[in-house]
């Protein structure tokens, strides 16, 4: 492949790990983060961004999780890329999840490297990168130092739980961990467990980080090395998940990129492998190899029938909190059958479930797009939810 | 799409109670008690369940139609796209106080497996159904020796979404066949009028256009 370009500086990449652009809080080191693990990983840091206001009866916070390459900076520009917040079509004034209403919470997920604990981030004991020095963690380990971040914040219950894909899991597992602290979830585009397709493909991505020679044995930033080419290609096999046949079609066709014939070469002739390899080269820009390992583990792990004896359904026994639980046609990574044995699962529980499929030919991604449909019933779920909790009308 | 179609067979799209809903949606929803968990299968635009919900009861949907449910959605309601025929055997026994079908069963692939997993799932049963026994459908059936064609029946043969019309007389027959117990019978007019009760079964079956049955389990 060609050069995947001129990456940020390391000190720069631990920089955004360590002290991020971000409100961030630091627990003390006699406040750890219980991991599934079995470890207790201590000091935890979680960086978060906020939008809109808490209301006085502290009833009006929704937390946003975001997916496995996402972050905090859902409805702000990006600090590194600069480019517009991942969930700006669904969040912000007047929007779905409207911010002038609610007090919206996004944190970046233990693990990560926007600034909360992960990989990235500085190992106290040694002033280096924890690497891969640093625990194997969960979506419940993820969910548990959330909820660590909201005791910091004072916020006792979530009138909502929203997210797609990762944060799709993240969402139910709340629902499962604390029902009580979450009087709606709305899990987009998501499963009850990581199916073998998708362990599969996030496995291959792994390989093509780790078969990287600057990977190091994820000693990368100790060694001064970077493995952009392994984590660019990593990315450009899981982008092609997130999109679908029809859309690559559309948007590409056979199209050849600013030429007429092919060149009988193995340049980048075809517009779908120009656009590939910019999504590869942009990605290492802002995220980090070892955290990419890491976040796709703990997808892979999740599992809520088996933490929960066998049935997903046992994880919500009794549930308080109502679901509307959204699927895409097009999306194959995590198809409309995975949002079915959601809403089985939840059906067999007794909660108040919806559950609708929106018809789109842009595959997994559709739950980051400009989906009018998607809107409306997420407006209208939080707009009968709100009335239920008492929220003022807006 | 179906149950949007479904309905516009009913001769009570035209018949409205003083409120602005549909009579027969009103003689369904006099039927269940309040507070009740309600599971009202193939809901359609959710008109019944909004109606339910005045009246505190927790009311649940599946509809089939993705706009359908969609619509339900939109206006807060807890509605799962889903299909009578094939998803509910994944509803356990006893969820429901009641579950309805509400203009539905005729068009069920299998109304007997529908009817036997309503009576499952639910403590009580609601069906209502246009009569095919009434009387303008016997003659046209009989001297025009064609399928019914009204303004409440617009659709030819080959596409209607209706594959298992009954009459009030073939309903009973199959809620004998399932063991289901017939609580309470309404049978309405062309007008949306409550036909008295006391008249006998042929006489509902020649004039009721609609039927509304309460059901529960043979003990």
């Amino acid at each position: 492949m060609a050069d995947v370009g001129a990456a940020l500086d390391l000190a720069d990449r631990t920089r955004e790990a360590d002290d991020p652009h971000s409100p961030v809080v630091r627990f003390a080191a006699n406040a750890p983060l219980r991991l599934d693990a079995g470890v207790d990983f201590a000091p935890l840091q979680i960086a978060y961004q906020t939008y809109g206001a808490l209301n006085a009866a502290r009833s009006n916070a929704v937390l946003v999780c975001h997916a496995l390459t996402g972050d905090q900076h859902a409805v702000n520009d990006h600090p590194v890329t600069g480019k517009p917040g991942w969930w700006e079509t669904l969040v912000g004034p007047g929007r779905p999840i409207d911010t002038e209403r609610y007090f919206v919470i996004c944190p970046n997920v233990v693990g990560g490297c926007m600034g909360s604990s992960g990989p990235a981030s500085t190992n106290p004991a040694t002033g280096m990168p924890w690497g891969l020095e640093f625990p194997v963690i969960t979506v419940r380990d993820m969910v548990r130092a959330q909820a660590m971040l909201l005791d910091y914040l004072g916020i006792e219950t979530l009138f909502a739980v929203a997210g797609g894909s990762m944060g799709g899991m993240q969402v139910l597992q709340w629902a499962a961990s604390y029902p009580h602290r979450v009087f709606a979830a709305l899990p987009i585009a998501a499963a009850t467990r990581h199916s073998a397709q998708n362990i599969a493909f996030h496995e291959v991505g792994r390989q093509a980080v780790m078969a990287d020679p600057e990977w190091r044995g994820g000693r990368y930033f100790a060694e001064g090395t970077n493995p952009r080419r392994g984590l660019a290609v990593a990315r450009m096999g899981a982008h092609i998940t997130y999109l679908s046949d029809a859309a690559l079609h559309r948007k590409f066709g056979r199209r050849f990129q600013d030429r007429d014939n092919p060149t009988f070469s193995f340049d980048a002739d075809f517009q779908v492998e120009s656009y590939l390899r910019y999504q590869g080269i942009t990605f290492v820009e802002r995220f980090d190899a070892n955290s990419y390992l890491y976040l796709t583990r703990a997808m892979d792990y999740f599992d809520l029938a088996g933490d929960y004896d066998g049935a997903a359904a046992n994880a919500f026994r009794g549930t308080p909190t109502r679901f509307c639980v959204i699927s895409f046609t097009s999306d194959w990574l995590f198809p409309t059958s995975e949002s079915r044995a959601i809403v089985h699962a939840l059906n067999a529980s007794g909660a108040r479930v919806s559950f609708a499929e929106i018809t789109t030919d842009k595959g997994h991604d559709a739950f980051l797009l400009d989906e009018p449909e998607l809107f409306a019933i997420v407006r209208g779920f939080l707009e009968g939810a709100a009335k239920a909790r008492g929220l003022p009308a807006r | 799409m179906l149950s949007r179609l479904k309905h516009d067979l009913t001769m009570a799209e035209v018949a409205r109670g003083p409120g602005g809903s549909r009579i027969d949606l009103l003689v369904v929803a006099d039927m269940v008690e309040p507070g009740a968990r309600v599971l009202d299968v193939g809901c359609g635009d959710g008109e019944l369940l909004r109606l339910l919900e005045t009246r505190g009861v927790d009311g649940r949907g599946i509809e089939l139609s993705r706009e359908g449910v969609n619509e339900c959605v939109a206006k807060g309601l807890a509605v799962v796209q889903g299909d009578a025929d094939t998803d509910l055997e994944d509803y356990p026994d006893d969820a429901f106080d009641f579950v309805i079908l509400s203009q539905t069963l005729q068009a069920t692939r299998r109304p007997r497996v529908v009817l036997e997993h309503m009576l499952r799932i639910g403590r009580h049963g609601i069906v209502s159904f246009p009569n095919f026994g009434h009387w303008r459908i016997r003659l046209q059936i009989a001297f025009g020796g064609h399928m019914p064609h009204t303004d409440n029946l617009p659709y030819a043969w080959w596409e209607t979404p209706n594959i298992h019309f009954c009459s009030i007389k073939d309903f009973r027959q199959l809620c004998r066949a399932v063991g289901a117990k017939m609580e309470k019978a309404v049978a309405l007019n062309a007008w949306g009028g409550r036909i008295r009760l006391k008249l006998p079964w042929w006489f509902w079956n020649l004039f009721g256009e609609q039927a509304v049955f309460l059901l529960s389990r043979q003990d």
